[in-house]
């Protein structure tokens, strides 16, 4: 059972209040008295103290803000309790504790407006990232030996090596889901031989890329801008560039090279595997033979549309890649920035990949490759 | 008034179930035979140490001999091989129940970076074990208690509403100080308060640290490498050397022992010009 402190209203032959206070005066113990000195209405002559049997500053804090308030006189404290009021007297402070807000007026237009300049100096801000991820390039290429091939190879093994598995699983299911949906709807017009066609094709045009793009934005570009982000916050990337380390050439390039090389193996990984997870649900549901589903996909699968692939494979890594490490050269100030950095860089480098998507479909089907 | 019943039966609803009273035994910080290892280097082998109630100990050693970690086993951040460790007269080692919360109310620990909650103001910082171990204060309360420490630790009043990012490495000390400081412990640990302060801020602190020590009746555990510090401050020093702790007691009686450490680190260059600083007055 927790004592609590105890308050006493006396009044005086003279009419004036007092108010006599005992029991322990600590932190755990002014709960209710506080709210008892809250509500005091003046006059109230002087405090008495001589029953307080224990005190720290939360509790000498409520007694001096008491008499403050009621301009009231402070009787029968020892002399280590009128210490510990005066030393919190002394640091009575009115100051807000959250930074003041703006007036509503102020936020009404204040932050669209902001927001628009925000979204100006981000476009700004990429493209200025871009020009020195060019510059880092050019250095490269003139002084090869600053090439940083272990970083390069680290980050093959990370973006590509290590995402065999979970890619490999993923395009497996997606090609059973594509031939077992895509043989349910084509076999009301007894055409489930078509399902080669329809898994084929879109597996090698469309879905082998895109998801694995989206994986690698889910896995890789997340971590490149928490990566990179949380290096901001430690002040390492400043300590690279005061060694003459261009952080860009050390961080930078080594993850784009990575990510765009590993798209496109991993692009075409996914293809095959699709292709295989279509083929093996034939099998075993449509009584299409494993061996004679590949031999067709070769005969309707034109090659254009494997070409259509690995051109948008290495371009979605390239964005992927300046995404994260963007996102992540942009982090300031606190934890919370390296969260809201991540979040964006991924889904900026999802949305950017589809909206690219869409318009490398237009732009083939014109060149003729439909 | 407030019906004062109900607002006590309300409080005990969700209060933690304990509050220890103020701590009147002698040691506050009670070691005997702690054993740190990890892995198979040993940095504790059967460490004891015992802080008396109301001085402020220095705990001194050099680089790697493990006066952070004793720190963190004591507060029970690091769970040693083997050994004993009370604070306050409860346990640390074994028992991790609800026994642990109590305890946590009653000390405060300042980390050496500060270790500011970066997505709260300094006030919100100091709010913050408020609201964990005295859900009951009003808000009002509860927000002027955070103003009055932050001006407590020496930091002006613009501070309260600033986050950590935007404060200087001393400012952030004294920040942590504040929320070191929020719930009125008995005990505080602070781990090497003045490194990369300068001398000019970390005597501030020194006093800062003396005077809050005298008027709050707290009892301090302070690591610190800062010379200055000990002469002026510290009550007793510990030292750490040999995985143990090799030697307690005020700078006179450690600079009359032999052992080489000790030796070198009080009679080399610095610790004279700092013992000569401080014979004087």
């Amino acid at each position: 059972m927790r004592e609590w402190a105890n308050l006493e209203i006396i009044e005086d032959a003279e009419g004036a209040h007092r108010v006599a206070v005992s029991g322990p005066l600590t932190i755990s113990s002014i709960a209710v008295i506080d709210q008892q000195f809250r509500e005091l209405e003046a006059p109230v002559a002087a405090f008495d103290l001589s029953g307080v049997t224990d005190m720290d500053t939360a509790g000498a804090w409520t007694v001096f803000r008491a008499t403050r308030r009621l301009d009231a006189s402070i009787e029968g404290a020892s002399e280590t309790l009128s210490d510990l009021i005066d030393t919190v007297a002394s640091a009575a402070s009115e100051a807000p504790i959250r930074p003041v807000r703006q007036p509503l007026m102020n936020r009404l237009f204040g932050e669209p407006g902001r927001a628009v300049m925000d979204m100006l100096a981000g476009v700004v801000n990429v493209v200025g990232f871009l020009g020195a991820v060019l510059i880092a390039v050019k250095d490269i290429i003139r002084h090869p030996s600053r090439f940083r091939i272990k970083a390069v190879v680290r980050q093959f093994e990370l973006v590509g090596v290590h995402a065999l598995l979970i890619i490999g699983l993923m395009s497996f299911l997606i090609g059973i889901v594509v031939a077992q949906q895509g043989a349910a709807q084509l076999q009301q017009f007894g055409a489930e031989a078509l399902t080669i066609n329809l898994t084929g094709r879109l597996a090698t045009r469309e879905l082998g890329v895109l998801m694995t793009a989206i994986m690698v934005a889910g896995r890789s570009g997340s971590a490149f801008a928490a990566q990179i982000g949380t290096m901001n916050l430690t002040e390492e990337i400043d300590a690279m560039r005061t060694i003459g380390v261009d952080p860009v050439e050390a961080l930078v390039i080594p993850r784009i090279l990575a990510a765009v090389v590993m798209m496109l193996l991993l692009g075409f990984y996914a293809i095959v595997l699709t292709i295989i997870g279509g083929a093996t649900i034939s099998a075993l549901t449509l009584g299409i033979p494993f061996d004679s589903f590949l031999l067709r996909i070769q005969e309707v699968v034109p090659t254009y549309d494997l070409w259509v692939a690995l051109v948008k494979a290495p371009v979605f890594g390239l964005i992927v890649a300046i995404a994260g490490c963007y996102q992540g050269m942009q982090v300031e100030g606190n934890s919370e920035e390296v969260g809201k950095r991540t979040t964006m860089a991924v889904v900026q480098a999802i949305f950017a990949v589809i909206v690219l998507d869409a318009f490398f479909a237009v732009f083939f089907t014109e060149l003729g490759w439909a | 008034m407030t019906d004062r019943d109900d607002l006590i039966y309300e409080v005990e609803d969700d209060a933690t179930d304990f509050i220890p009273e103020l701590y009147r035994g002698e040691y506050p910080i009670v070691v005997e035979g702690l054993i740190n290892q990890f892995g198979d280097f040993r940095i504790h082998d059967d460490l004891s140490l015992k802080v008396k109630r109301g001085e402020i100990l220095g705990v001194v050693g050099g680089s790697g001999t493990g006066k952070s970690v004793l720190m963190r086993s004591i507060i029970g951040l690091q769970t040693p091989r083997e050994g004993h460790i009370e604070v306050l007269g409860r346990a640390i080692t074994g028992a991790h129940g609800s026994d642990g919360i109590d305890i946590r109310s009653r000390w405060g620990v300042l980390f050496q970076g500060g270790a500011l909650f970066s997505t709260l103001t300094v006030g919100e910082n100091v709010e913050v074990p408020l609201k964990q171990f005295y859900p009951e204060l009003a808000d009002d309360l509860r927000k002027e208690i955070a103003r009055y420490k932050v001006l407590l630790s020496g930091l002006p009043e613009e501070a309260t509403s600033k986050y950590p990012s935007e404060l200087s490495g001393g400012m952030k000390k004294r920040a942590g100080l504040a929320r070191a400081l929020a719930l009125d412990p008995q005990v505080l640990f602070l781990d090497e308060p003045t490194a990369g302060l300068d001398p000019v801020g970390a005597a501030k602190f020194d006093r800062l640290t003396r005077e809050l020590t005298d008027t709050m009746g707290l009892t301090v555990f302070l690591i610190t490498h800062d010379l200055d510090t000990l002469h002026s401050i510290c009550d007793r020093v510990a030292v750490l050397a040999d995985k143990q702790v090799i030697a307690v007691g005020t700078i006179p009686e450690l600079v009359a022992q032999d052992h080489p450490w000790i030796k070198e680190y009080f009679g080399g260059p610095r610790g004279r010009a700092a013992s000569s600083a401080y014979e004087k007055p």
